[in-house]
């Protein structure tokens, strides 16, 4: 990728530049190299019906990617996510029941019932100071034991009224694809543009001195819960807009809680939080989608492409980590101290 | 569970002693233990007797191994999620390259450790060396280890081991006086958790939690923490290729087997006591976790509880037991702040005196820990470097 000669005085200008600038460079090879390699078969990567593939394959990864860049800003984890796209889809079609007048209804269940779990998770990581990766483990295998209860299979009917937005698009470009840019749009302004959403990022990144500079450290990670928890319900309408029912294993089949989060790392938001941004991660789910496209349509072995996807995932992060890790700041390379002064510890970190 | 042994003080100092270390975040496991195997009693009385409970012993040993493997990871302050696929992977090797021949059985078990030790290597060295988060690592291990499984076998169940090879897992020391039969999975789990206190006791297991606790003192106190950490990755698929042979026996060869036990060891670590994050927690109490959580799915399998909901249980006592933990923790130090330990910590005593000590940047000498233990349950807890 570029060098990484910048002068110091410049470092702090140039890295929100590269941040998501790396993801968009990964992208512009990935893509190169995928159509290369689309080409090497025969076929054309560019054409209306590929994109529309990939933009369509973007769409469901991207929604819960959104939420769980909020969360994992926050510096903790949704690992509910699949439990409640699947609990999102049945709850719609069910609610629908072929019936286009109980689309709205329908829809506000959905999201009321997922800002109800999302809730639950943010009272539990910050109330019970039960850490996010357990606590979402813990509600997801309870709507897990639910779901496996009370529904054997696919259930209720989607009216074609509702199957339309997973089935239309403008040109090459889905009507869904459009619908999550417009969330990650409104996604991202949020973070730039709101309060709680600049809070969002001095929580994730160092709760004490958010804490300690007068900051209410509980709601933004309450709300980003919920949020993560409304757009996991989105893409569960999404899934049940296009099977037309709703199913209890679309989530885990779709493996959304380690992919959503691999896709966000991959596109540059640290996991310890603080830092990132949606845009990363919106390339970052571009990426899965364009490598997941070039692998169908070169027939790929299934099983050979999980292999692919790990192998992706791990090289991508280590190429970015590799890059960047002389401008993240302390905390994130050095485990936990505070006492260190910034500059101090950077200087400690370039020379070990 | 603070009800029932809190009734006890005045019956001497042992006995509290006792009572506090069960109520204790440590302790809290041996105590949900205790009563879950006597709930279990109570529904089916044959329960307790010893034949019966060493075949619950037999039953839990895959799990208690891997979560022993996955406590040093954690310890360390990292994750392993690639367990599951590691024991898929050698469970799928043991079926296909010894076959019916006796005589390949110790050749390849060779094999599945030294391949066993590769993966933890390899583990190991993306994350200290590339600097890839554990998380994201194994995840990708994981991804990419089931998938070369699978694509090795088609998806199917193939291969059959010898039965001498199965033995391991299903057979034992027979004809004993009071338990019948003595499983060698025992055996093996006795010597695992053995070797395994031993390790943790020596310098370089408490340099382990050392670094779990903070890596920035171990470095500067002469830690090789890339070794450190490569080394607990090695422990944790060493250990799930344990589990992988005893499995073999026990559940036969499928490509299912070893799904999800990742998060099962996770869990069991979690409900051990153990503080995601690193730097706290006790092997003994993490193998202690996996009975408790194999104990209960016993109690709700006895109780007529449909197994749908075995999930759901799960989730709700993992919740509680962390929920506990973390408040427990957090009333102790904010209630014994100016006293002269804060007790539930079992590294305190086991750590060398440079590195022991919580990382407390707080500036504020009125409520001096009430703050890192907030954030070491929020913001530390991710593994990641």
């Amino acid at each position: 990728m570029t060098a990484t000669t910048a002068a110091p005085a410049r470092r702090s200008r140039r890295r929100r530049l590269d941040a998501t600038l790396i993801v968009g460079i990964a992208l512009v090879a990935v893509i190169v190299i995928g159509a290369v390699l689309v080409a090497s078969v025969g076929r054309n990567f560019f054409s209306p019906g590929n994109i529309r593939d990939i933009l369509t394959g973007m769409s469901v990864l991207g929604f819960v990617a959104i939420g769980q860049t909020l969360v994992i800003l926050c510096a903790s984890l949704d690992l509910s996510v699949p439990y409640v796209v699947s609990l999102s889809s049945l709850i719609a079609a069910d609610l629908m029941a072929g019936n286009p007048a109980n689309i709205p209804i329908a829809v506000l269940a959905v999201l009321a019932t997922a800002a109800v779990i999302g809730l639950a998770n943010g009272l539990i990581v910050t109330k019970l100071k039960v850490n996010g990766f357990i606590a979402t483990l813990g509600t997801g295998l309870i709507i897990k034991g639910y779901l496996d209860t009370n529904y054997k299979g696919t259930s209720g009917e989607v009216p074609w009224a509702f199957q339309v937005i997973g089935a239309t698009g403008i040109g090459p470009v889905p009507v869904s694809t459009m619908i999550m840019l417009l969330v990650a749009l409104a996604a991202a302004l949020f973070l730039a543009r709101t309060r709680v959403g600049n809070h969002m990022f001095a929580v994730g990144g160092n709760e004490q001195v958010a804490r300690l500079s007068g900051i209410r450290t509980a709601r933004p990670l309450i709300l980003a819960h919920v949020l993560c928890s409304i757009t996991a319900a989105l893409a569960g309408l999404l899934l049940a807009s296009r099977l037309g029912v709703g199913s209890p294993t679309v989530g885990i089949q779709g493996g959304y809680d380690l992919l959503s989060i691999a896709a966000v790392v991959l596109g540059g938001t640290l996991l310890m939080g603080g830092r990132g941004s949606i845009w990363g991660t919106i390339g970052g789910v571009a990426i899965f989608a364009v490598v997941d496209n070039v692998m169908s349509v070169m027939q790929v072995n299934p099983f050979l492409k999980d292999v692919v996807r790990g192998i992706v995932i791990v090289a991508a992060v280590a190429i970015y980590t590799s890059r960047s890790l002389d401008r993240r700041r302390p905390r994130f390379t050095t485990g936990a101290t505070g006492t260190t002064t910034p500059d101090a510890a950077h200087e400690k970190e370039a020379s070990a | 569970m603070s009800a029932v042994s809190s009734d006890r003080p005045s019956l001497g100092r042992r006995l509290a002693d006792l009572g506090r270390m069960l109520v204790s975040p440590r302790g809290a496991v041996f105590l949900l233990l205790i009563v879950l195997l006597v709930a279990i009693a109570l529904l089916n009385p044959s329960f307790a007797e010893p034949g019966q409970l060493i075949r619950f012993v037999q039953r839990v040993s895959p799990v208690a191994i891997v979560a022993i493997g996955q406590y040093f990871v954690i310890v360390g302050g990292e994750f392993d999620l690639s367990m599951g696929s590691v024991v898929t992977a050698q469970v799928v090797i043991a079926g296909n390259l010894i076959g019916q021949d006796d005589a390949k059985s110790l050749p390849v078990l060779a094999l599945m450790l030294a391949f066993g030790a590769f993966i933890g290597l390899v583990n190991g060295l993306i994350v200290t060396l590339l600097k890839v988060p554990s998380f994201i690592a194994t995840l990708g291990m994981m991804l990419a280890l089931l998938g070369a499984t699978l694509y090795w076998t088609g998806g199917a169940a193939t291969g059959n081991p010898a039965d001498s090879f199965r033995e391991i897992g299903r057979g034992g020391i027979r004809d004993l006086p009071v338990i019948e039969i003595l499983p060698w999975s025992v055996l093996v789990l006795v010597i695992v958790l053995a070797v395994a206190i031993w390790f943790a006791r020596r310098p370089f297991g408490r340099t382990i939690i050392a670094l779990g606790d903070n890596a920035m003192t171990a470095r500067y106190s002469g830690t090789r923490s890339w070794w450190v950490k490569t080394s607990t990755f090695i422990i944790s698929a060493l250990s799930a290729t344990l589990a992988g042979v005893l499995l073999v026996g026990y559940a036969g060869v499928h490509p299912s087997v070893g799904r999800g036990y990742e998060f099962t060891a996770i869990t069991a670590v979690v409900l051990g006591g153990v503080v995601l994050g690193g730097g706290r927690g006790w092997v003994v109490a993490a193998a202690a976790g996996a009975f408790a959580l194999e104990a209960l799915f016993t109690l709700l399998n006895f109780a007529g509880v449909p197994s749908t909901y075995r999930d759901a249980v799960q989730g709700v006592i993992i919740i509680l037991a962390v929920a506990y933990a973390a408040t427990t923790i957090r009333a102790r130090r904010r209630g014994r702040a100016l006293e002269t330990s804060p007790g539930p910590a079992p590294t305190n005593d086991t750590s060398p005196a440079p590195v022991a000590k919580e990382p407390d940047p707080s500036p504020d000498p009125a409520r001096p820990a009430h703050i890192p233990s907030t954030q070491r349950a929020d913001n530390e807890t991710k593994g990641g470097s």
